[in-house]
């Protein structure tokens, strides 16, 4: 081979390698991210309407009027009446029925939220205010239990599960409509 | 204070009682501060004007205004949040200014500049919000500093080296993302806006407040830096049926919205940058989910997930809390989309004019359907309109800075603008909301108050907030 060939040999590779690079600069797709396992997964939640994902275990209000007396109480009140304090402003959790469309509506637990399961996912999620996520899953259903017992959604002796939670009719459960906006009377 | 008949229970009661005292704790500061002010007849007559007593005690000292690392704390104590206090030579032509970098690499606002955000007085300190200082803002940005906050759990502190964000769920591969994934993605950079749904919640029966800041400082917009979500869509795969994703917070909160799909490939930005630097923690460092024209509380921060899913979860915060009660008892939901809305910043309440004369009229307006079309601004109540100039260039969901030469005459008026955006959608008045949407009260329909805001300006110049 001749250093000319050489040369010409070289100039070949180099255009076939900046060329197959350049086929490869504009991808829509790029590869980032690792894979994640169901394991690494698990330790994540999000509960819709249906229980989907709901974990095992159960609670009753029996259980859950102890654990809300410890956990809950200093916030949201003995008789879960909230607590306005200042450094507290704990959310009243039940009463209101009939409210919604007065004057004074009195948005809680029992008169406003339209599912079960959504109670049991913010609990598990974000309560107690000052250790959150720290219930355990039987600990959860207790507690959520108990508020509906009080709300007088479910009896006091009805255990909550992953079959039972998203089956609790809400007393408002029907009070949600969608965004309507751009409101047509803004058009007359 | 002559009280509304029937308009507040005991609870909003308390709340809007201490509302109002801790703006007017904030308004004496100012007043405070501007006492032998020789600014005092200036057409900020109780706004925030820096108290030259309290941060120039040391004028005239012989010492170079070079602070050491040992003193920088010291001297921040004497100085407003976020500047460093320096002396003051009484020539500054004649002594040499500070080392270059004695700031330490990163720069502060001057020592003469002392806006701040105020808290709005929730009981809980760490679920609450704060309102940008708008009648102080200049041009359209907001700085960072003053960018308005709002936390369901408060601040969190994340090592973006141990923060990364899973997308699973109706997928064809569950990805972690870590910090340096994502920034490896091509980005994008644009301007938008930020606002609360709850903006001027407390305006809706009487006008409560008395500064801009107060009504509508849940507002802030800012260059935003960071990955579509339609890249990340493709990395991972959409599966057939994937109608909604969850955004999930790394926060106490652990915060969650659902956020329809049709939107999320719109327009969904993952960002990580704000006005040229990493995002302030309080807008989510390292990464938060940027929805242009969605109400504030779905532009989830801190965001860790993403989970693709052919329904909404229905989580606390889209069924218990951001939802709209009618008066008839039904409630508005997924109620995201902030309409078109503007108010003037400068006269606004709390100013004083110092006489008869040219004013600059100006405000800020927006709208989370495009781009703003039209401002008008009237100064007799919306009796006649005149068309304002638009002082940015209209960009897509983005506040523009408009303007109106005034020549007041020294009489009584009421001052008003009034936002077009690009679908022809008028800004409405609160009448016309109020007979759409009811009003019962503080807990019910509170949200997504984008009416005409009307500031009546009296004989002496004072500007107050009143209902049109």
């Amino acid at each position: 081979m001749s250093t000319g060939d050489k040369i010409l040999g070289v100039l070949l590779a180099s255009v076939a390698v900046s060329g197959a690079a350049f086929a490869q600069t504009m991808p829509v797709k790029y590869g980032f991210g690792s894979p994640v396992t169901e394991q690494e997964l698990s330790k994540y939640f999000s509960i819709p309407v249906d229980g989907r994902g709901l974990p095992s275990g159960s609670g009753n209000a029996t259980a859950g009027a102890k654990l809300y007396a410890e956990n809950c109480a200093a916030c949201h009140g003995e008789k879960l009446e909230g607590n306005p304090a200042k450094g507290i402003g704990g959310d009243k959790l039940i009463g209101g029925r009939g409210s919604l469309a007065t004057k004074t509506p009195v948005k809680t637990v029992e008169s406003y939220w339209p599912y079960a399961t959504t109670l049991f996912d913010y609990v598990k999620r974000a309560m107690p205010f000052n250790s959150p996520g720290t219930l355990k899953d039987d600990e959860t259903y207790a507690v959520v239990a108990y508020i509906l017992s009080q709300a007088k959604i479910i009896q006091p002796t009805e255990t909550m599960d992953a079959r039972t939670l998203p089956k609790v009719a809400m007393p408002n459960r029907d009070g949600f409509e969608p965004d309507p906006r751009p409101e047509l009377e803004l058009y007359r | 204070m002559k009280r509304p008949a029937v308009i507040y229970d005991e609870k909003a009661q308390r709340m809007a009682d201490a509302m109002i005292a801790a703006e007017a704790r904030h308004m004496a500061r100012r007043k405070a501060e501007l006492e032998d002010c020789d600014c005092k007849k200036g057409m900020f007559a109780t706004a925030g004007v820096t108290d030259r007593r309290k941060f120039l005690f040391a004028a005239g000292s012989s010492l170079a205004g070079v602070a050491g690392a040992a003193s920088l704390a010291q001297a921040q104590d004497k100085a407003p949040p976020g500047a460093i206090h320096f002396n003051v030579p009484d020539d500054p032509t004649k002594e040499q200014g500070r080392a270059v970098n004695a700031d330490g690499g990163y720069g502060s606002r001057s020592q003469f500049e002392t806006e701040v955000r105020w808290r709005f007085p929730t009981a809980n300190e760490n679920t609450s919000w704060s309102m940008t200082p708008l009648d102080k803002m200049l041009g359209n940005l907001t700085a960072s500093g003053l960018h308005f906050e709002r936390h369901h759990g408060g601040i969190p502190t994340i090592d973006p080296a141990k923060h990364s964000m899973i997308v699973h769920g109706m997928v064809n591969t569950a990805k972690r993302f870590s910090m340096t994934d994502i920034k490896r993605f091509p980005s994008v950079t644009r301007k938008y806006f930020i606002e609360c749904s709850g903006n001027g919640l407390t305006e809706w029966n009487k006008p409560t407040l008395k500064t801009v800041q107060g009504t509508h400082g849940l507002l802030s917009t800012s260059e935003w830096t960071g990955v579509q979500f339609a890249i990340i869509a493709r990395e991972v795969g959409l599966k057939e049926g994937g109608q909604w994703v969850l955004a999930e917070g790394a926060d106490a909160a652990v915060m969650t919205r659902s956020i329809p799909m049709e939107k999320m490939l719109k327009d969904a930005l993952i960002v990580y940058g704000q006005n040229g630097e990493a995002l302030r923690p309080e807008q989510g460092y390292p990464l938060r989910l940027l929805l242009p024209g969605y109400e504030g509380n779905t532009h989830i921060k801190w965001l860790r997930r993403l989970e693709v899913s052919d329904k909404p979860f229905m989580t606390r915060e889209e069924t218990s809390k951001y939802t709209d009660l009618l008066a008839n008892g039904k409630a508005r939901q997924f109620s995201m989309e902030m309409e078109a809305k503007s108010v003037i910043t400068f006269p606004s309440g709390d100013m004083k004019l110092p006489g008869s004369g040219f004013y600059n009229i100006t405000g800020l307006a927006w709208t989370g359907r495009g781009r703003v079309q039209s401002v008008d601004v009237s100064v007799d109540g919306g009796k006649t309109w005149n068309p304002a100039h638009i002082d940015t260039g209209p960009e897509n969901i983005c506040t523009v800075r408009f303007s109106s030469p005034w020549m007041w005459d020294g009489k009584p008026a009421v001052l008003q603008s009034r936002c077009t955006d690009e679908t022809g959608y008028v800004q409405p008045t609160l009448q016309q909301l109020i007979a759409i949407r009811g009003s019962n009260g503080p807990f019910g329909s509170i949200y997504h108050l984008n009416a005409i805001q009307s500031w009546a300006v009296n004989e002496a110049g004072e500007v107050a907030n009143v209902h049109g």
